[in-house]
């Protein structure tokens, strides 16, 4: 940045600094704490100049906007340009009623979907499944057969919009539905667009909604790639998840390097496949948390983006660009709103998502203020909606290309998680990889680590939560009506189910059943014949029940 | 409050809120256990107590879960005692092998108890023996004891067992180093678990090489078994190898086992019970103190103390 | 053994909600100050929780849900801890629940309901002013 005479005269200047103006200073006015740390445990300095940043070389390390190594962003002109996608996350209730949001949702401008599937659907159990009982339609929307996935489409033309799944055990099930609708509705499978989340891995450390055994899983994870490599050229097959273990507890830092490890995993194992990197690269995606920790996140965002570029470029070899681009989702985070004073939430929501433009994230979710309470309510919904409108149309912070850059303080950050990242996944390779690692118990360590130090840094009031640990109130301010779901959902849905297994030709399902077992005991992609089983109406506790007597079931490794 | 007599009733009817009560009661040393463990010793002595041990990370939990439900389709009764550390800092614990049989809490044959270790080594062997007797006393066919880890409390642990069972798993070459001076020794079935990794038969040579090494033991060569338990491989012939076991100790050698058990329990009791007694009267009289202060100035050592005592004790239990 | 009589705790996961953070992070400060934690992992039953609570004979049930399903499944377990004479464990619970069904649970014998943000102190005081006094 500067050359070497000029630096060696910021350094001595600073050094003077630091004895005289700082000095008499602090006598009067001391600092508030002793010294001041990010989530990660990263020391942030009382000040950042060109000595912290001496080693930047901007055209190795910073670059031009949609140039290598993309610190700066995927493309050219970013936000000037368009602007990032505005992706809610909606899903409730019975088929019918999320069908009707979505048309509604449709009817007021949006293109993009996003489905929230309840927890049974999310571990591939039918509704009538004994253990399901009281949350069929709680967290999510119910999907047990193609039957819900045609309601839940219904009137929707698959040619004219994206949906996003948030699903990962059952993501072959659903996908195929999906696909199943598309084939009915008469749009060639090219054209359909979206993503599924299918990232098994962070599941058996961070969310743990695991069916299967982690071989298993990734070998499903990789079909989805496969298939979509060569049938479904706008799919995004996988989004590789941070955002779930960052809300399980763990730091920036350590989101950062474990989505990072976790993607290397999904690559490998679809290059052992005999796919070409060229081929699925392009289309893999990201998911991260916007926290608290404003410099930290926008450092995180940046560092991940020119860290993906090196690792498909050096370690892969990847030749297209689009295959260096971590196209990123994200998501404010959850686990940082409180519900004393909700209210309050709407602040978080804002910075959080500030970071997460000025981080140059292509999509953005905000969470609602009431979500420590219950299901957002539509009213906290569309707060949260406006507060990405107002960061895109009031602000102004969209009109330049990463604006931070060039600061001393945001650019030794990027340089410190790219770093410190770097660091644990070389850890995680030694191990033998993601899938030991998990196994041997290491990540879940460190997330339960990182998850009790945070809880206790709020106990021992060395991290203010406003609301929560200081400048709290007797009584909280809740100016919204907290959403319901009807109890007669669950009803409703058993009653369909019921009818789907009785008026299907059960005999076919028998036989596609029986060929799927056989496939998945011959280790074939298993996505045509699961096609073809929703098409059947199998159910997904059916499709599931057959793989867990192939892959059988996984047991969490409890970690504390 | 529950008596006495209605525990072991309790118990002896294979009551699961009797049974659970009295392990409690054994645990906390309550004045009541020993006389109840004492009123339960009768109706002791007809389950098969089998021992398992190994390293973390060798799966264990989830091949005695595989285990218990294989020996439930035998028709068999089934108690399970899972022993974990304390934290020697704060004495708290987790108990965290139960999680992965709790499929099988519900069902009315089997009965699962976490122990944490506390207090000190001859304490916990006691306490795990005697809440083996209980589950013994209630009906159990089969009891199995689970320690975590291969050091020397689980080796006193396990040794309670009619046949101990050892899981190793490949990958663990290190550990296997590294544990074989206490462990080796006294398994009677070896476990290869997670047979579909890398290495089995490496796993296996190393095992059969240490084993080779071993002193022969009475007639018994122990087997090495393979198993890959998450997929439920392999335990039936675990089961079968732990079943000769039980024969070949029925064939004569059980007695000699039984003997040596109740010896070392007698010998333990009498440490505990008459070494227990002399110290305590010692600290009532003040005199432990006085004793402790001598061994400090080096006027004396504890070895001359407790020869001085044992000649004092042993003058007056003479008849006159 | 000791005779230190220690606080027993089933930390236990309810439904098919898998978010386990709030649960593992008591069950720690749990451990930490002297209790034996007994973690259920996740999913489980009112009937394997229940079981779990007698056969390990404890003395505390603290249960963890964020799903919504609270109001059909804690009931299930009150009914079943009476009907199996467990009635003098202290059951609490934590999570996301809204407070309008506070006054129910407690009705059903929940004694207190945590929300968001409270200090993990504040649960170890509460067991320890509120366990059961054993025989």
């Amino acid at each position: 940045m500067s050359d070497e005479q000029s630096l060696s005269k910021i350094t001595k200047e600073r050094e003077k600094w630091e004895k005289t103006t700082v000095p008499s200073w602090l006598r009067r006015n001391p600092e508030r704490k002793g010294e001041f740390k990010t989530t990660s445990g990263i020391n942030i300095k009382r000040l950042y100049t060109p000595e912290d940043v001496k080693n930047l070389d901007y055209l190795r390390d910073l670059g031009f906007p949609g140039q290598f190594p993309f610190t700066r962003s995927l493309h050219a002109t970013m936000y000037r340009g368009r602007l990032w996608t505005m992706r809610q996350f909606s899903g409730f209730g019975t088929a019918e009623q999320t069908n009707k949001r979505f048309r509604y949702l449709l009817k007021e401008g949006e293109t993009g979907l996003s489905v929230a599937f309840d927890y049974p659907t999310i571990m591939g159990r039918d509704s009538d499944d004994p253990m399901c009982n009281g949350e069929v339609g709680i967290c999510g929307v119910a999907v047990s057969s193609l039957k819900d996935m045609e309601i839940l489409f219904d009137g929707i033309p698959l040619d004219k919009v994206t949906t996003s799944m948030t699903i990962n055990g059952p993501a072959s099930m659903l996908l195929a539905m999906y696909i199943a609708i598309g084939d009915k509705q008469g749009v060639p499978r090219g054209k359909l667009g979206g993503t599924t989340q299918n990232d098994m891995l962070k599941e058996f450390y961070a969310q743990k909604l695991c069916i299967f055994p982690p071989k298993p899983s990734v070998k499903l994870v990789v079909d989805i790639i496969e298939y979509c490599a060569k049938h479904l050229p706008k799919w995004n097959p996988v989004s590789i998840s941070g955002y779930h273990i960052r809300e399980a507890g763990s730091n920036a830092v350590q989101e950062l390097a474990f989505t990072l490890a976790d993607g290397i995993t999904y690559v490998e194992s679809t290059l052992e496949r005999g796919l070409k990197v060229d081929d699925f690269a392009p289309r893999l995606s990201f998911f991260f948390a916007a926290h608290n920790n404003f410099f930290e996140e926008i450092a995180k965002f940046r560092a991940a983006r020119r860290l993906w570029a090196k690792i498909m470029k050096e370690r892969f070899k990847a030749k297209d660009p689009r295959s260096l681009w971590m196209r990123m989702h994200v998501q404010t985070s959850g686990c940082t709103l409180t519900a004393q004073q909700p209210v309050n939430n709407v602040v978080r929501v804002a910075l959080q998502s500030l970071a997460a433009v000025l981080g140059g994230t292509q999509s953005l979710h905000t969470n609602s203020l009431d979500e420590t309470l219950a299901l957002p309510s539509e009213e906290a919904v569309t707060v949260a909606l406006r507060t990405q409108q107002i960061i895109a149309h009031e602000s102004g912070v969209v009109d330049t290309v990463d604006p931070l850059s060039g600061s001393y303080c945001v650019e030794a950050l990027t340089n410190e998680m790219e770093e410190r990242a770097m660091d644990y996944i070389n850890k995680i390779d030694d191990m033998g990889g993601v899938i030991a690692a998990i196994e041997n118990g290491f990540l879940q360590k460190e997330i339960a680590d990182s998850a009790y130090k945070y809880q206790q840094e709020i106990d021992n009031k060395e991290r203010i939560l406003v609301g929560v640990n200081d400048y709290t109130v007797e009584e909280d301010w809740v100016p919204l009506k907290i959403l319901r779901i009807a109890p007669d959902v669950e009803a409703e849905q058993l009653a369909r189910l019921q009818k789907v297994k009785r008026e299907r030709n059960n005999a076919r399902v028998k036989k596609v059943l029986d060929k799927l077992h056989g496939a998945a005991d011959r280790d074939e992609n298993l996505m045509p014949t699961i096609i073809e089983a929703v098409k059947s109406y199998a159910t997904l506790g059916e499709i599931t029940n057959v793989f867990r007597s192939v892959f059988g079931e996984y047991q969490e490794l409890i970690v504390i | 409050m529950t008596n006495i007599e209605q525990l072991i009733d309790g118990v002896l009817k294979g009551d699961r809120r009797f049974i659970a009560k009295t392990i409690t009661l054994i645990e906390n040393d309550l004045p009541e256990s020993q006389k109840t463990v004492s009123l339960l010793y009768p109706h002791t002595g007809k389950a098969h107590i089998v021992g398992i041990t190994g390293p973390p990370g060798s799966g264990k939990s989830t091949l005695i879960q595989k285990l218990v439900e294989e020996l439930r389709r035998q028709g068999k009764t089934v108690g399970v005692v899972a022993v974990d550390p304390s934290s020697p800092f704060t004495g708290g614990a987790f108990l965290g092998d139960r999680v992965r049989m709790q499929e099988l809490s519900t069902d009315e044959g089997v009965f699962i108890r976490s122990m944490a270790t506390r207090g000190s080594l001859g304490a916990l062997a006691k306490a795990t023996k005697d809440a083996v007797k209980v589950l013994d006393a209630s009906g159990k066919d089969v009891v199995v004891v689970e320690t975590v880890g291969a050091g020397q409390s689980e080796v006193e642990i396990v040794k309670l067992a009619h046949t101990i069972v050892v899981v190793l798993a490949p990958g663990l070459g290190d550990d296997i180093q590294a544990i074989k001076a206490g462990i080796m020794e006294i398994g009677d079935v070896f476990v290869v678990n997670k047979a579909d990794r890398e290495n089995v038969n490496k796993a296996i040579m190393d095992i059969e090489t240490m084993l080779s090494m071993n002193p022969e033991r009475e007639k018994w060569k122990p087997p090495v078994v393979k198993t890959t338990a998450i997929m439920g491989e392999g335990i039936i012939e675990l089961l079968d190898k732990i079943d000769l076991h039980r024969k070949y100790l029925e064939g004569g050698t059980i007695d000699t086992r039984r003997r040596q058990t109740v010896e070392t329990e007698l010998v333990e009791a009498i440490k505990e019970k008459v070494a227990g007694a002399i110290v305590d009267d010692l600290k009532k009289k003040g005199i432990l103190d006085k004793l402790v202060q001598k061994i400090l100035e080096k006027e004396t050592d504890p070895y001359s103390v407790a020869d001085m005592l044992l000649a004092k004790r042993l003058k007056r239990l003479k008849p006159s | 053994m000791s005779s230190e009589k220690k606080i027993r705790v089933v930390v236990a996961k309810p439904g098919l909600n898998s978010h386990d953070r709030g649960a593992k992070i008591v069950a720690r400060a749990f451990r930490d100050a002297g209790m034996e934690v007994i973690y259920t992992g996740l999913r489980q039953t009112p009937e394997q929780i229940v079981e779990t609570a007698l056969q390990e004979d404890v003395d505390v049930i603290a249960l963890s849900i964020l799903s919504g399903a609270h109001l059909a499944l804690f009931p299930k377990i009150m009914e079943l801890l009476e009907r199996k004479g467990l009635d003098d464990v202290l059951v609490f619970a934590g999570g996301i629940i809204p407070k309008e069904d506070v006054p129910n649970l407690k009705k059903m014998g929940i004694a207190e309901v945590f929300g968001p943000g409270t200090r993990t102190d504040t649960l170890v005081k509460f067991i320890r002013e509120n366990v059961r006094k054993r025989k």
